[in-house]
């Protein structure tokens, strides 16, 4: 399997790569081209892999149609603070969980571990009477403290226990023996080595966060709270009628920054996911 | 006896690691019994009850919504949309992430470009990706356009039933499929090199070394994958919601989007509360299944 390829088999290969590439790809490019496109071209036929016509005035109406800079940062915001809350929690718990001996530990991962059954999709209707009660409907609360707690942040606890399960303990014991109390071994020591696993942790949450829709619908009602997932849907006109290219450049301003911190950032991504407790 | 006690320190290395366990711990725990274990408890309390929030009603009703449940002639409909998307999904999920990671573990050069397109769905906001879709499977959309530009007079794709399942199903395919892509490659470069070079020198033919070397060593990673994406495909909704709101008719409401258009669009809580539990039996047992499984099927795991 691991021998020289030949070249013929070389050009097989990239050729059915590049086929496959396209339903991968070719939605950015469609997204981003018919973004400045205007009304009247975005159904034409032959369909245009490149603007016939050039109309950027759709960019300016995202942000007169919606308050879109607002929803902007409500989502950048709430996606920042619930993946830090996520990684200082799940990493504090899956420590624990992994190194230290306490009465109970293995019981209580366990009543932990219970929450991966449990999506936020099943607690939906008593977590929104729970809200409603706390009179924090309509307000961004739901959204950041449901996914620090719920399902994907005992995933993210998963991940770091196992993290820390495989570190080497000879650090800790030498620190041990100075003195140091379990928060100083767990701050200077143990959390520096973990960055692997932290990084994970921040993209799961960051994307899991950034994406969030069934809450914000349910919870969420003035335009003003908005965040991006819902706000991306309101573009329409007063029959209902999607505003396709406005619709488009709304969704070109959503995808791009987080797509280009990828692309920088990509190996970093990519082996950070590979190589944490995730390979099982 | 006064003089042990001097020498024991009440606070031994023991107890402070304890109060230190339990603190490391509270957050985490505190926030899971809040937002999880309790609303778990409170939608089953809840599941027996009618309640209307239009009406204000609130009355213990025993096992009635539970009767109601084996009654709903939709219910079957949905659960049926619901197996045949998550069935659909995964087995389009793994084998496609499975060929995908095999391609990129080739050696060629420019892999980590091909690695880094086929990944990029991951990162693109899910609610941008899906009107995308929408806008390319409308009738007179993208992709029909391209369709009839090879002479195919493509079908209405959202409305129509049998295609609007196929196109919610590929579009969420694509969407994640980088995801156990990666996961997969991974666990190929992990498999021992030697393994492959016996294999050759006793003649095995490259599939029977699939078969029999590359399955088996990544036998547990095929297996977690397929339990995340199970699990991750019955939580589907924006896709639903905003590509065909169940429809046509109901061929594409799944649970949970049925679940939400009971609780939140009808406002029967008791009966939504019930088809939670409905959701998170499925969730328990297919997740309980696999890990039995793991025991039985998967052949290496270190």
């Amino acid at each position: 399997m691991k021998t020289e390829l030949s070249p013929r088999v070389k050009v097989a290969l990239y050729g059915l790569m590049c086929v496959l590439l396209i339903p991968f790809v070719f939605p950015t490019w469609w997204m981003v081209t018919s973004s400045v496109k205007p009304i009247s071209d975005i159904f034409a036929f032959p369909p245009d892999l490149w603007p016939r016509r050039f109309d950027w005035t759709t960019y300016q109406k995202v942000f007169e149609l919606q308050p879109f800079a607002q929803q902007y940062w409500n989502s950048a915001y709430i996606a920042a603070v619930v993946t830090l809350g996520t990684m200082v929690f799940s990493s504090m718990a899956g420590y624990a969980f992994a190194r230290i001996k306490f009465p109970g530990a293995n019981l209580l991962f366990t009543v932990v571990l219970l929450g991966l059954l449990i999506p936020s999709e099943v607690t939906i209707v008593p977590l929104f009477q729970m809200f409603l009660k706390w009179g924090m409907i309509n307000t961004h609360w739901p959204l950041i403290l449901v996914p620090i707690f719920g399902a994907p942040s005992v995933f993210a606890t998963f991940v770091m226990r196992q993290f820390f399960i495989a570190l080497p303990g000879e650090l800790e014991e030498a620190a041990r023996v100075d003195g140091l109390g379990r928060f100083k071994i767990f701050w200077i020591i143990a959390l520096p080595l973990a960055k692997p696993a932290l990084g994970a942790v921040a993209i799961f949450t960051f994307l899991h966060s950034w994406n969030l829709y069934l809450e914000p619908i349910v919870f969420i009602s003035s335009r003003n709270m908005f965040t991006l997932p819902q706000a991306l849907t309101q573009f329409t006109d007063a029959y209902g009628g999607a505003m396709w290219n406005i619709q488009m450049a709304a969704a070109t301003m959503t995808a791009l920054p987080v797509l280009a911190v990828f692309i920088l950032a990509q190996k970093q991504f990519v082996e950070g996911l590979a190589h944490t407790g995730l390979k099982g | 006896m006064a003089t042990q006690s001097r020498k024991r320190p009440f606070w031994t290395i023991e107890r402070r690691d304890a109060v230190a366990g339990y603190a490391f711990i509270a957050p985490q725990l505190v926030g899971t019994l809040v937002f999880v274990l309790i609303p778990l408890g409170l939608v089953f309390w809840y599941s027996l009850h009618e309640w209307n929030v239009l009406a204000n009603s609130f009355n213990f009703v025993g096992d009635a919504n539970y009767q109601l449940l084996l009654r709903d002639p939709s219910l079957p409909k949905v659960l049926t949309a619901s197996a045949i998307f998550s069935a659909g999904l995964v087995v389009l999920n793994m084998s496609l992430a499975l060929l995908l990671a095999i391609l990129l573990d080739q050696k060629l050069r420019g892999m980590v470009v091909f690695r880094t397109l086929f990944f990029s769905p991951v990162v693109v906001s899910l609610v941008a990706w899906t009107i995308v879709w929408s806008f390319l499977l409308q009738n007179n959309g993208g992709i029909n356009g391209f369709l009839q530009i090879v002479g195919i007079t493509g079908p209405n794709w959202l409305r129509e039933p049998g295609t609007a399942m196929v196109s919610v199903v590929v579009v969420q395919v694509f969407k994640n499929v980088g995801l156990n892509m990666i996961l997969f490659l991974a666990a190929l470069q992990g498999v021992p090199k030697e393994l492959y070079e016996a294999a050759r020198v006793d003649g095995a033919s490259a599939w029977k070394q699939f078969r029999r070397i590359t399955v088996p060593m990544i036998s547990p990673t095929i297996l977690l994958t397929s339990i995340i994406t199970i699990v991750g495909s019955l939580q589907v909704f924006a896709q639903i919601a905003v590509l065909t709101q169940g429809g046509p008719g109901v061929s594409t409401t799944v649970l949970v989007y049925y679940l939400y258009q009971q609780a939140f669009q009808f406002h029967y809580f008791g009966y939504g509360s019930t088809l939670s539990i409905l959701l998170f039996l499925i969730v328990a047992v297919l997740t309980f299944a696999q890990w039995q499984l793991r025991k039985r099927i998967v052949f290496y795991e270190n």
